[in-house]
This record gives C-alpha cells, sequence and structure tokens, in this order.
C-alpha cells in the first residue's frame, strides 16, 4: 500500500498538476499492477476519535496541520517486492513537491 | 582447542556463502540461518570421523537443504509460502541449481550485501546485519563489535530481519541501471564498520583491530564479486593503506601517536604496496570517486619518509578533487590542516574559522583538536589551552581523551 502524505501547500515548489495525477493513475492501471485505491476529500473534513482506556470517546476535528503532513490518498497494488514498490513510490506525482509516499506490506493473514 | 578454532575460522568464510545460496534459493533468512548453522554442526560431527569431502561446499550446500525441506515439511505454513516462492522465483528468472553436480557453488553473497545494506533498513541496522550475514559474527560478537549488550543486540537483528520478511526486502543485486544508487551504500556499511574499528566513539580502547580486519575482509570479498566497480577497489585500497599504520597509531600504553611522531618503520610494507597498486586501479579509465581519492591520499602520506617530505601540494589538490564530490564540511576541515602543512598554520587557522559556523562540526571532536593544534603551533598559548579543554569536554576513547589531557598540561605549563 503507498499512502500519499501531502506537503503543506506553502512547500510546493514543484506543484503536480492534474495531468500528472491522470497520466501517472494511468500508469499503475495500464501496468497491471492496480488493485484499490482513493483520493481523499480535503482536510478540514476530517475528524479522528480516540478511545481511552475507560472507553471514553474524544472525537475532535483532526489530523492537525502542525503535523504537517496529512494523507492525501492512497493506492494498493501488487508487485513481487519492495524495490519495484519503492519505484512506483517515486513515480507517483504525490511524492514530489514536498510531499511523501509512505510505502507499507498489506498484513498477509493466510499463512 | 586450536584445531576447533582452524575449523570456525574455514566455516566463517563458508557461512557467507552458503547462506546467500540458501537465501536465494528459500527466501527466507530466518530458515537459511538457521540450516547453515545445522549443516556446520553436521559437518563438525562427520568430517574428524569421516575425512573432509571432496566437495566441502556442495556438501553443506545438500546438507542443509536436506534440513531445510525437513522443517518445511514439519511445517506447512511454511511449505504454502515456499510454493508461492518458487513459482514467483521462476517467473522472474530462472535460477541456476544452486548444487549442481561437478560444478563449483556460485557465489551469491552479493545479493545478501545489497539485502543487507538496503536502504529501507534502519542504518544503524545495515552493519549489524552486514558483520552477521557477511562476515559471519555470532549475535554476542556483533554485540561485542558495537558494545551494546548481547539481548539488545538479539532484538534489533530480529527488528531488521522481520523488516525485510514483511516490507518484501528484496534478495537481488540491483540492475546496472541502479548501481550507481546503491551501491555506495554497501560501501559505507564495511566503511563504517572500518571507521568503528579505526578510532572507537567510545570504550577503553583507541582501535579494535577485530572490526577493522572484518571490514577489510567484507571488501576483499565485494571486489571479488564485483571487479570491474573502481570504488569498491578504492574503498579496499583506502582501508588498506589506513590499516597499514595500525602498529604505529598507538603508543606503549595505548595512547595515540600522531602522524609526525609516528615510527614510519613500523608501518605494514606490505599492504602498503597492494594498496598502492589497488589505487591505480580506482583512479584508471574514468572520473575518481570519493574513496579512491582518499585512498591516494592516504597513499601519498604512507610513501613519504617523514611528514616534511610528504608532498603536500598533491594532497592539498587531492583534496580539491574531494571537496568537488563531496562538499563536506567535514573534507574542507582535512584540506584546511592539509593547507596549514603546505602554507604554515596560520593559512590554515584561518580556513578553519570560516567553517567554525558550520552545525556538523559544531562539538565535532577533530575539528576542535585541529583548531588547538593549529594555536599551539602558532603559540598563542592560552587560546591554544582554551581549544583543547573545548576538545576534551566532547567524549572521545579514553586513550585519546588523556592524549588531550597532556597536551593541555604542556600548554599551560610553557
Amino acid at each position: 500500500m503507498m499512502l500519499i502524505n501531502a506537503a503543506t501547500t506553502d512547500e510546493q515548489d514543484d506543484p503536480c498538476t492534474v495531468e500528472d495525477w491522470m497520466a501517472y493513475d494511468k500508469a499503475v492501471r495500464e501496468a497491471g499492477i492496480w488493485v484499490s485505491g482513493e483520493s481523499l476529500a480535503d482536510l478540514v473534513t476530517a475528524t479522528t476519535v480516540q478511545v481511552d482506556r475507560d472507553g471514553r470517546r474524544t472525537v475532535t476535528d483532526g489530523p492537525y496541520a502542525e503535523t504537517r503532513e496529512v494523507l492525501g490518498g492512497f493506492y494498493v497494488i501488487d508487485v513481487p517486492d519492495l524495490d519495484v514498490a519503492l519505484d512506483w513510490a517515486a513515480r507517483c506525482p504525490g511524492a514530489r513537491g514536498g510531499g511523501s509516499v509512505v510505502v507499507r506490506p498489506v498484513a498477509d493473514f493466510s499463512a | 582447542m586450536s584445531g576447533v578454532r582452524e575449523v570456525e575460522a574455514v566455516f566463517r568464510e563458508e557461512r557467507g556463502r552458503l547462506l546467500a545460496a540458501l537465501v536465494r534459493r528459500f527466501g527466507d533468512l530466518d530458515l537459511a540461518e538457521e540450516v547453515t548453522s545445522d549443516a556446520i554442526e553436521a559437518a563438525l560431527r562427520h568430517w574428524p570421523v569421516e575425512g573432509v569431502p571432496p566437495k566441502p561446499g556442495a556438501w553443506l550446500m545438500t546438507t542443509a537443504r536436506r534440513k531445510a525441506v525437513d522443517r518445511l515439511r514439519r511445517d506447512q505454513a511454511f511449505a504454502a509460502r515456499l510454493a508461492i516462492l518458487q513459482v514467483e522465483a521462476e517467473r522472474a528468472a530462472p535460477a541456476p541449481p544452486a548444487d549442481a553436480e561437478g560444478g563449483e557453488l556460485p557465489d551469491e553473497r552479493l545479493q545478501l550485501f545489497f539485502t543487507c545494506a538496503h536502504p529501507a533498513l534502519p542504518a544503524e541496522d545495515r552493519g549489524a546485519l552486514t558483520l552477521r550475514c557477511l562476515a559471519g559474527l555470532t549475535t554476542p560478537e556483533v554485540a561485542r563489535a558495537y558494545l551494546v549488550p548481547v539481548q539488545t543486540m538479539a532484538k534489533r537483528i530480529v527488528r531488521a530481519k522481520k523488516k525485510i520478511r514483511e516490507a518484501r526486502i528484496p534478495f537481488r543485486v540491483p540492475g546496472a541501471d541502479e548501481l550507481p544508487e546503491r551501491l555506495p551504500g554497501v560501501l559505507q556499511v564495511i566503511y563504517s564498520i572500518f571507521t568503528e574499528g579505526y578510532a572507537a566513539s567510545s570504550g577503553p580502547d583507541l582501535q579494535r583491530l577485530d572490526l577493522a580486519e572484518e571490514a577489510i575482509r567484507l571488501a576483499r570479498i565485494l571486489r571479488r564479486l564485483l571487479p570491474a566497480e573502481r570504488e569498491v577497489a578504492g574503498l579496499l585500497a583506502l582501508m588498506l593503506l589506513v590499516h597499514a599504520r595500525r602498529d604505529a597509531r598507538t603508543g606503549p600504553d595505548g595512547e595515540p601517536v600522531l602522524l609526525d611522531e609516528q615510527d614510519r618503520g613500523r608501518w605494514d610494507r606490505d599492504l602498503i604496496e597492494e594498496g598502492s597498486a589497488l589505487v591505480v586501479t580506482a583512479l584508471s579509465g574514468g572520473p575518481p570517486g570519493v574513496y579512491g581519492v582518499q585512498a591516494a591520499i592516504a597513499a601519498l602520506h604512507d610513501e613519504a619518509a617523514d611528514l616534511a617530505t610528504t608532498d603536500w601540494p598533491q594532497v592539498v589538490a587531492l583534496y580539491d578533487v574531494l571537496l568537488a564530490l563531496d562538499p563536506s564540511p567535514v573534507v574542507a576541515l582535512n584540506r584546511a590542516a592539509a593547507v596549514a602543512m603546505r602554507d604554515g598554520p596560520e593559512t590554515g587557522l584561518a580556513l578553519l574559522d570560516e567553517l567554525a559556523g558550520e552545525p556538523r562540526l559544531r562539538g565535532y571532536h577533530p575539528y576542535l583538536v585541529a583548531r588547538a593544534d593549529l594555536l599551539h603551533r602558532l603559540g598563542r598559548l592560552p587560546e591554544a589551552a582554551a581549544a583543547y579543554r573545548a576538545a576534551l569536554e566532547v567524549a572521545g576513547s579514553e586513550p585519546e581523551r588523556a592524549h588531550l589531557r597532556r597536551r593541555l598540561a604542556s600548554v599551560e605549563e610553557t
């Protein structure tokens, strides 16, 4: 899974365009590795819930801007190993302009 | 006992080769380690009785493979995974049979070098894993190398292996297009093992010769596996040329002896000769790399009769090349020290003071010591004393601190 962390807007010295995203999306699908993916709605729509030890819920309007990097969307791709996954992540427009892409395997519970 | 030791030394060499072949075959570092140990144990039982087989490597491989299959049969989950791994491996590239009749075992340690030095692993784990898997050190030996408790090192190695397995860090040699990006990481791991051996960052000893020698051994293996890579030759040359001075670098009480006071008769001529020849390889046929240039500088030091007749203009010129390749304040610091030898301490000190604002040099031991020494040479004694005190505030190894205290005392007396 590739988690796309957007940068804060003022750091975008290399902004990526809608066309960049469309081209990337097309490339992922044409490579036959696409499993699923979503682009998330704007940060202001995000809400965080935490449950403490007593079972009380705390709901806040996070994630907070101070954390600077916020999840912008994700791709799930099917590739043989980390190096291939990193190659695809490096091509993702979200990795540019101060953003980053975190690559994590999807847990396998079948074994 | 010494017979067992000799056998163990042979197995240390075989272990990395066997491990790499098994990792490639089964795609699992833990399983490969277990059956490698099993096979070596079996050899230690059988060989003294039945004699060493004609192809020891193939014997070990066959034994380890049988043990692995036994384990996999017992473990259904493993077996299911093995089937998937084999299908994937065949789809990617048909693997040559690891133990083909009559043939030599293919050396697959290069894959393991790149896995252990993968940038997805924490930097502190890369050296530990390399010493464990490729140098064949046991976990307690690796723990001793990094001066951490065995439990801590065991946890780190387990963590690193888990990351390799679960993040699917591949066992493969990067393609020619990726090599320039990935090889420096492998060289960095080996060099960091060496530098920890050359100047221990803490602890009772100035040098850790065992570590320096492991690093050289790893570089020799890498050079055999990648004979065309000039930076591999450069790194090996650099380490040989520095290691050649090891006996002269410490005095009778283990304190450091600086270059100008070293008994050059105690430098290892064979290593210097081997290193100098490698420098030529490292610097021929293309633009130079950082290790090749540093090795060339080390060669100039090693070949000079004394400090005064060292070819300082050439040393400074090489530092200019190095600074262009690696514009770091640490390189600039060493260049300033060489300029001080060529043009006098005043010029050198001016260069050092220009670097004073560099965050990476703030509290950096060699910077503080170099500055103190130049002030000392200029006869600016109160300033030199203050500079030695500043250097002493930053931790170093115990012999190094004792040496600084003596220098401080000599400045304060006069």
